[in-house]
């Protein structure tokens, strides 16, 4: 097992650096300069030359890359070229919305999909069964920013049940939750449907499988079986999306904040692009990667320990 | 055809060609003009006359919609194109070379692009390049890419330990005519399942990149773009934000129900989970 994680680490690393320099070249080949661009167009060149020397624009661009990559291994993410404040803070204060809500979101469609899944499961061919599968391929459907706009309508607007938008922040917890609760109910609604129709199938492939009939015979209910022994082998697949729809939820919930007026890493990205501020759209567009990618990291690691078949091959 | 006895092909197949039909249409008629202002008609309920109501300068919503479909699947046929182009042979060229360096920088290649999002290589190459329906289109491209490689090698893997390859290398034939005559045609049906997925993903891609502005640009009518527009009047014109939403759910509804149709139909050994 450890040897396995250490296999995977190094992957993860060479991940990370493949990333980081596709990222960094991706902005290094945007036209035009950020010095001129924060001056503006009347800016006398030895202004311009003076701020392109304060930000170090001036140096090779392999020596601003290897600046970049230690100073965000050190938490230094550099200064925003339009607010002249750290981007680590202002990317802190974001976080603090962008990773409740994703996490919130995962956690709904995880409660959602698994009751639905399995019972659908459980009871194949009945009509709870097809209405599940009717209303995820709905599920599927539904764009969840046009879900968000008619929910807000409905239940913010219509019924006051939630706010339309915004967010108060986090000094008074529930406040901070309610806010949150409409927008990472949207976001969970398409991935809990897709969770919901694998964690089906994945149930219906382990429950036809040898072991469960040995189950059955050693005196098992059918209850007793589908708990103990089909559920943690229908796991792995599960797993999997779970895994995948990190990534899916993290670039939603850029969506999603737009509807929702959240202050999070999305409304970030987008004020930084249209101000040229580059070092911010950096910054903020490598920590989803590593995001990404660390949570890849993690599913792996989690399948080896849930399934030893998978720690021999790497 | 054996899809059109099965009932969830046939509902998806006249969804989806539905609105293939309303973009085809637009070319040549539409009810109204989509590129005129017509204030003093702005805003008006659905009626017999402008059957989905008109926006907030007097444009025919339906009309609208049919142009906007044609944004919707061009940039979506162009997507998965990219995608398929470029996956298939990637796929198919590291199954052939199976363990060897190619296959590992092509293996490699496909998690690095897994681990940004569509959302997020849209964001890149809009700060690089600007907004543009262009853009989107790479976008949802590139994140296609591996989704097809993968799928082409995990599949073409297992035809390379079968007999009738085995057969055809003894028979000489090179590693790269072996992939194209014998792999490609048995995999086809797969493709043509993951197109079908990849196809509507690809509509919702689209729909979500012109939401927030980074697919395509006015005057160009886009079904995203609609619902941006509508947000801010949805309390008074609900029809605005309506018609064009059920326009996306209608066709993406539509493609996967004929997508999962026709993996049951190419694979009866799902089939029997699936009903």
């Amino acid at each position: 097992m450890l040897r396995y994680i250490l296999k995977r680490l190094i992957s993860l690393g060479l991940s990370l650096i493949a990333a980081s320099v596709v990222i960094f070249i991706a902005i290094e080949i945007i036209p035009g300069d950020a010095a001129s661009y924060m001056l503006g167009l009347n800016a006398s060149p030895e202004a311009v030359d003076a701020l392109r020397e304060q930000l170090g624009l001036n140096q090779s661009a392999v020596t601003r890359y290897f600046s970049w990559i230690t100073g965000l291994v050190q938490g230094d993410f550099g200064i925003s070229y339009t607010y002249r404040v750290p981007v680590a803070e202002m990317v802190s204060n974001r976080l603090w919305v962008s990773l409740p809500l994703a996490a919130y979101a995962l956690a709904l469609s995880t409660v959602i999909a698994f009751p639905i899944g399995i019972l659908a499961a459980s009871k194949r061919g009945s009509m709870a069964d097809w209405m599940v599968m009717g209303g995820t391929q709905l599920g599927v459907a539904i764009p969840n920013f046009w879900f968000a706009m008619l929910m807000v309508q409905l239940l913010a607007i219509k019924y006051h049940f939630f706010t339309a938008g915004g967010f108060p922040g986090w000094d008074n917890f529930w406040l901070g939750l309610k806010a949150l609760t409409l927008p990472a109910f949207v976001l969970a609604l398409p991935q809990a449907s897709i969770l919901a129709r694998v964690m089906r199938s994945s149930l219906l492939d382990t429950l036809t499988e040898d072991f469960m009939r040995t189950a059955r015979a050693k005196g098992r209910t059918r209850r007793g079986a589908l708990v103990h022994h089909a559920l943690r082998n229908a796991m792995i697949p599960v797993l999997t999306i779970i895994g995948l729809q990190f990534s899916f939820l993290m670039a939603g919930a850029i969506i999603i904040e737009q509807v929702f007026f959240l202050p999070g890493l999305g409304r970030l990205i987008f004020t930084a692009i249209s101000q040229r501020d580059l070092i911010v759209v950096e910054s903020v567009v490598m920590l989803l990667v590593f995001a990404v990618i660390l949570v890849t990291f993690l599913v792996d690691i989690t399948y080896a320990w849930v399934d030893p078949r998978l720690r021999r091959r790497v | 055809m054996a899809a059109f006895k099965m009932p969830g092909f046939v509902v998806g197949f006249i969804l989806a060609m539905t609105f293939v039909l309303a973009a085809l249409v637009s070319f040549i008629w539409t009810p109204f003009a989509v590129d005129g202002v017509d204030i003093v008609n702005k805003l008006h309920r659905p009626d017999l006359l402008n059957w989905f109501g008109t926006d907030h300068y007097g444009r025919d919503i339906f009309s609208m919609l049919m142009v906007g479909a044609r944004t919707s699947i061009a940039v979506a046929v162009v997507a998965v194109g990219i995608g398929m182009g470029l996956g298939v042979p990637l796929g198919l060229a590291a199954a052939a070379k199976q363990g060897s360096l190619l296959d590992e920088i092509i293996m490699r290649g496909n998690d690095l692009v897994f681990a940004f999002p569509a959302l997020l290589i849209a964001i890149l190459i809009t700060a690089v390049a600007g907004p543009s329906a262009m853009n989107a289109i790479i976008a949802i491209g590139v994140f296609n890419i591996p989704v097809f490689a993968r799928l082409t090698r995990g599949a073409a893997l297992s035809l390379w330990t079968r007999d009738f390859v085995l057969s055809a290398r003894v028979a000489g034939k090179t590693a790269s005519r072996i992939s194209v005559e014998h792999i490609l045609p048995n995999i086809l049906n797969l493709l043509i399942v993951q197109g079908t997925i990849q196809f509507s993903l690809g509509i919702l891609a689209e729909a979500a990149l012109s939401y927030i502005g980074l697919g395509a640009q006015p005057p160009i009518p886009s079904w995203g773009r609609m619902l941006a527009d509508s947000q801010t009047m949805v309390s008074f014109a609900p029809h605005l934000a309506l018609f064009p939403g059920m326009a996306i759910v209608l066709t993406v509804l539509g493609l996967n129900l004929m997508g999962d149709a026709l993996r049951d139909l190419f694979d009866p050994k799902i089939r029997r989970n699936r009903e």
